[in-house]
C-alpha cells in the first residue's frame, strides 16, 4: 500500500478558471456491492461500446465503456470497478478500486469527475457502507438506486428517495435497469454533479483522540510533499490518505513511515484495545441515522413473510434435496457440454477440413500450401473447435451466477472442498474442467484469495477433459473391447471410470500438498453473500459470453496458432529427401542433433528454390512416404531422442512422436499415430488405425502395444498437461510464465512417475 | 446507535457460554438455535475476519438469526439485517449475540 502516502488530485473547480467545458471527456467510475445490479447498469449505460482488459500486472479485469451523457456532449468514459463491499480490505480488487477512485491507478486514468454508486434498494444498510467510504474520498458522488421496483413491491417498508438524498447529501436516482427507467435522470444528475465538482464529504467524525492522530499523520505527509513540491495536496485528500493508512490492516512499506503509523496505532490501542473498530462503528451508526430518516415501516403490512428466495432455498439448500438439485444441475451442464456441443464442434471441424482441402486444391502444391493448410488452417480450426463448449459452459456459468444459484452451490460444497484446503467457490471451475480446463480456469476468477485461485488453476487440468476421450476410446477399442468382468461390467467402461477417478484423486492430493507448502495460507474465511434469486438478464448473459469467447479467441488463439505452426514445421522439416542423410546419423546425440538442425536450415532454401518441381515431387511421393517423412523430421528425431527416457514406460519412439505432438493438444495423439503408422484415415473410429496399433511391431518383432502399454499410456494422458491452450490460458490468467511452466513440469513429472509405476508394476505382477 | 435490547431470553435452552459469568444471556452465533432472532453484541478477535464481518453489517445492535446449516452441517446460513450470508461455524463462533428482538 505504498501508494497511500500520496493524495488525490485537486478538485476540478479552480477559482477564476471556467468549470469543465462541455466538450471535455468526463471520466466516471461505477462502484457498487456485488449483486447490486452494477453490471446490468453498466451494460445498459454503455451498450456494446465497452472493452475489457486487465489492470497492468494484476489479474483484475478492467472494464471500460462509453456513456453518452447528453446528445450534444462527447460520451463520458465509464470505468466499471470490481464489485466491492468495502474499500478497506487488502484484497487486490479493493486496492485497485481505491487507486482508480483517487486517480492513482497506473494507466493514465485521471481521478474520476464523478463516482456513480449502485445501491441495492432492497438491502440498503449494507450497501450504504460502501457509500460512506466513497463520501470519505471527497469526490462528486451520485447514488443509482437499483432494484427500486423490487423494494417497492416486496418489502414491508417504504423508502423515501428525497429523504434519502437529503440525508446522504448527494443526488439519489432510482433506476429500473431492465426497463431502462431512470437512466436519463441518472445521466443528467451525473453531468450536473461533475460540473459542480462538490462533495459533501463524510457526515461523521471519529473521537478527538483518533482525529488528532489522523491530523498529525496528514500533516507529516503533507509537509514532505510540499518539500519535494511534487504534488499539490488538498487538505481533505491528505486527511483521507492518513485515515486509510492508520486503519488499514497492513503497515506502509517505507520504514520511517511505518514507525510513525505504528506509533499512532499503539497510542490508540493503549487507550482502547478495540480502537480499530471505531470508523466501522461510526459509519454504521451514521447509516442507521440515514436509514432511520429514509425508511418507514408500511402501515398494516404483514411483518416479514417468507420471500420467494427463502421458499426456493427450502428446497435448493435442503439437507437432502439440496445436493440432489446440485447433482441435477451438474448433469444438465455435462450433458450440454458433451452432447449439445458435439454437432457444432463437428461442423467446425469439418468446415476447416473442407476449407483446407479447398485451399490445397486451388493452390500449387508446395511448402506455402502445406503451411497454410496444415499449419494455419489446422491451427485456427484447433482453436475454434473448442468454442462451442466454451460458449455453452459460459452460458451456464453466467446463468447460474446471475440467478444466484452459484453461491448456493458453493454453500453446499464448501465443507467438502475445505477438506482439501480449497474454497467452496472452487467447486464450479473444477466441475467445468471435466468438459475443458480452459473455461474452468477462466471461471476461477470468482475466487478472491489469489492463493486459493492459483491452487484451483493448478489442479484443474487433472479433471479428465473431453480431449482425452479420443485417446481413451482408441486404447479401449484396440485392447479391451468385448471383455467383461463378473459377466456384466465392461472392462472398457471400468477403465474409463478409473481414469476419471485417478484424475480426481491426484487433484485432491496435489491440492492438499500445494495448500500445505508453496500456497500455504490460513483456511480462507467463507463470508459469502447468498443473494436473492433473480431472473438473469438476457443482455448480461450475452455480453458475458461474448466477452469470454472473444478473449479466448484473441489471447489464447494467437499462442495456439503459433504452436500449431511450430508443430507443423517440426513434422515437416527437414523434407524427406533432404533429411534422410541427416536423420540417419541423428540417433541420440544431442550435439549432433543441433548440428543437423543447422545443416537442414542451410539445405532448405536450396530445396525451396527448386520451387514447383520440388513441390510436385513431394506430392507424387504421396502418403506412402508420409511415414518416412515423419521418421526423419525433427519430430521423428525428437521421438528417437526421447526413446530411452520413455522406454521404461513401455513406449517406443513412434509413440514418442505422438507424445510430443500431443503436447499441443491431447487428441493429436490419434492423428499423429495414423500418420506414423501410415494409416490414410486419421479418424479414431477407423478400424485401420486400431489394426495398425495392434499390429505395430518393435524391431525385435515383439508387439509394440500391449494392454499394459495402453493402460500406461492412458495414465500418462490423465496426468500430463498436454494442452497448449491450457498453458496459454494459465499464462493469461496468472500474468506470468512462472505458473504455467511450473504446472507443465510438475504434471509431467507426476505423469512420468505414475506411468512408470503402472508399466513396471504391471510387469512385476505378470501382466504384459 | 440504538442499543435498547429487551434482554429477555426467548429460548431457555440456549447453552450458557462465553466471556463473563455476568452476561449469562449472551451466546455465540454458532450456539444460537435456528430461527431464533437475536442482536449482535460484538465480534471478537482481530484481523481481517472480524473486519470483514463488521463491514458486512455484523455490528453491535444488528438483527441476526441462523436460518439453517448446509447439508454437511457446515457452513451456516444466517440472516443479517435484511440479507443472507453464509458463514462457517468457526467464524460464527466469533460473533457474540444476545437472543431477543
Amino acid at each position: 500500500m505504498s501508494t497511500l502516502s500520496t493524495s488525490p488530485a485537486p478538485p476540478l473547480h479552480i477559482n477564476g478558471l471556467p468549470l469543465s467545458s462541455p466538450q471535455r471527456t468526463l471520466t466516471i467510475a461505477l462502484a457498487g456491492n456485488p449483486n447490486a445490479g452494477k453490471t446490468t447498469l453498466f451494460n445498459a449505460l454503455t451498450g456494446l461500446r465497452q472493452r475489457v482488459a486487465n489492470y497492468p500486472g494484476v489479474t483484475v479485469e478492467r472494464k471500460e465503456g462509453f456513456w453518452p451523457l447528453a446528445p450534444d456532449a462527447p460520451p463520458a468514459r465509464l470505468i466499471d470497478l470490481p464489485g466491492l463491499y468495502s474499500l478497506d480490505a487488502a484484497s487486490i480488487d479493493e486496492q485497485i478500486a481505491r487507486d482508480v477512485l483517487t486517480g492513482r491507478a497506473s494507466g493514465h486514468t485521471p481521478a474520476p469527475d464523478c463516482i456513480v454508486v449502485a445501491v441495492d434498494a432492497t438491502n440498503l444498510a449494507r450497501n450504504l457502507y460502501l457509500v460512506t467510504q466513497l463520501l470519505e474520498i471527497g469526490r462528486p458522488l451520485v447514488v443509482a438506486l437499483t432494484m427500486f421496483d423490487l423494494a417497492a413491491r416486496q418489502q414491508d417498508t417504504e423508502l423515501d428517495v428525497a429523504e434519502l438524498a437529503a440525508a446522504l447529501g448527494v443526488p439519489v436516482v432510482p433506476v429500473v435497469t431492465t426497463q431502462r427507467r431512470g437512466l436519463d435522470a441518472l445521466a443528467a444528475a451525473v453531468a450536473r454533479a461533475a460540473q459542480e465538482g462538490a462533495s459533501p464529504g463524510a457526515g461523521w467524525r471519529l473521537s478527538a483522540r483518533a482525529e488528532e492522530e489522523i491530523a498529525s499523520l496528514a500533516r507529516s505527509e503533507r509537509g514532505k510533499a510540499d518539500e519535494s513540491n511534487a504534488r499539490l495536496c488538498s487538505l481533505a485528500g491528505a486527511r483521507y490518505a492518513a485515515m486509510i493508512e492508520l486503519y488499514a490492516e497492513e503497515l506502509p512499506q517505507d520504514a520511517e513511515r511505518r514507525a510513525t503509523v505504528e506509533g499512532a496505532r499503539s497510542r490508540l490501542a493503549a487507550a482502547d484495545p478495540r480502537w480499530w473498530q471505531e470508523p466501522l462503528l461510526a459509519r454504521y451508526e451514521w447509516i442507521e441515522q440515514v436509514a432511520g430518516r429514509a425508511v418507514r415501516a408500511k402501515k398494516g403490512a404483514p411483518s416479514a413473510s417468507r420471500t420467494p428466495t427463502e421458499r426456493i432455498d427450502r428446497v435448493a439448500t435442503h439437507k437432502i434435496f439440496g445436493p440432489l438439485v446440485l447433482l441435477l444441475v451438474m448433469l444438465v451442464v455435462f450433458q450440454a457440454i458433451f452432447s449439445w456441443a458435439q454437432l457444432p464442434m463437428d461442423l467446425i471441424d469439418h468446415g476447416f477440413g473442407s476449407l483446407g482441402d479447398a485451399v490445397r486444391a486451388s493452390m500449387p502444391a508446395g511448402l506455402l500450401t502445406d503451411l497454410l493448410v496444415d499449419g494455419v488452417i489446422a491451427g485456427v480450426g484447433g482453436v475454434l473447435v473448442f468454442l462451442p463448449q466454451i460458449l455453452l459452459l459460459f452460458l451456464f456459468i453466467s446463468l447460474l451466477e446471475d440467478s444466484g444459484y452459484m453461491a448456493r452451490a458453493a454453500f453446499i460444497m464448501d465443507r467438502l472442498m475445505r477438506g482439501v484446503g480449497l474454497h467452496g467457490k472452487a467447486f464450479m471451475p473444477l466441475l467445468s474442467s471435466f468438459a475443458c480446463a480452459i473455461p474452468g480456469i477462466m471461471a476461477t476468477r470468482t475466487i478472491e484469495n489469489p492463493k486459493d485461485r492459483l491452487a484451483t488453476i493448478l489442479i484443474a487440468p487433472f479433471m479428465s477433459c473431453s480431449a482425452r476421450l479420443p485417446v481413451y476410446t482408441l486404447m479401449i477399442a484396440a485392447f479391451f473391447t468385448g471383455r467383461k468382468v463378473f459377466g456384466v461390467l465392461s472392462v472398457g467402461v471400468l477403465i474409463i471410470m478409473s481414469m476419471y477417478l485417478l484424475g480426481i484423486v491426484v487433484a485432491v492430493a496435489v491440492a492438499w500438498v500445494l495448500k500445505h507448502t508453496i500456497l500455504k495460507s490460513p483456511p480462507p474465511p467463507l463470508v459469502l453473500e447468498l443473494p436473492p434469486y433473480r431472473m438473469p438478464s438476457f443482455a448480461n448473459v450475452v455480453q458475458t459470453i461474448y466477452q469470454r469467447a472473444s478473449m479466448f479467441v484473441r489471447r489464447a488463439g494467437t499462442v495456439i496458432l503459433a504452436i500449431s505452426i511450430l508443430l507443423w514445421a517440426l513434422v515437416t522439416f527437414p523434407r524427406a529427401d533432404a533429411g534422410v542423410r541427416g536423420g540417419a546419423a541423428a540417433a541420440t546425440d544431442v550435439t549432433r542433433q543441433a548440428a543437423d538442425v543447422r545443416e537442414s536450415e542451410t539445405v532448405q532454401p536450396a530445396a525451396g528454390a527448386s520451387g514447383v518441381a520440388e513441390g510436385a515431387a513431394a506430392a507424387a511421393r504421396g502418403s506412402g512416404d508420409k511415414g518416412e517423412q515423419i521418421r526423419n523430421s525433427f519430430a521423428g528425431r525428437l521421438g528417437r531422442l526421447i526413446e530411452p527416457a520413455i522406454r521404461p514406460l513401455g513406449f517406443d519412439w513412434q509413440m514418442g512422436i505422438g507424445l510430443i505432438a500431443s503436447f499441443a493438444a491431447r487428441e493429436t495423439l490419434v492423428s499423429t499415430l495414423s500418420i506414423v503408422y501410415n494409416v490414410d484415415d486419421g479418424d479414431e473410429q477407423s478400424g485401420s488405425l486400431i489394426e495398425a496399433v495392434r499390429n505395430a511391431r518393435r524391431p525385435d518383432g515383439q508387439p509394440a502395444w500391449t494392454p499394459l502399454v495402453a493402460v500406461s499410456m492412458m495414465v500418462f494422458f490423465v496426468l500430463a498437461c498436454q494442452c497448449m491452450s491450457t498453458v496459454a490460458v494459465v499464462k493469461r490468467e496468472t500474468n506470468s510464465w512462472r505458473w504455467p511452466l511450473f504446472m507443465v513440469s510438475y504434471m509431467l513429472a507426476l505423469a512420468y512417475i505414475a506411468s512408470l509405476a503402472t508399466y513396471q508394476g504391471g510387469r512385476l505382477l505378470g501382466f504384459s | 446507535m440504538s442499543f435498547n435490547f429487551q434482554r429477555k431470553i426467548v429460548q431457555p435452552s440456549i447453552p450458557p457460554v462465553l466471556e463473563s459469568a455476568a452476561a449469562g444471556d449472551e451466546t455465540c452465533l454458532n450456539c444460537l438455535p435456528h430461527g431464533v432472532r437475536a442482536r449482535v453484541v460484538g465480534v471478537r478477535g482481530e484481523g481481517s475476519l472480524p473486519r470483514r464481518l463488521m463491514e458486512m453489517g455484523v455490528v453491535p445492535g444488528a438483527r441476526v438469526s441462523v436460518i439453517k446449516a448446509a447439508p454437511l452441517g457446515d457452513p451456516l446460513e444466517i440472516r443479517v439485517r435484511s440479507y443472507h450470508l453464509a458463514l462457517r461455524r468457526s467464524e460464527a463462533e466469533a460473533i457474540t449475540v444476545v437472543a431477543g428482538d
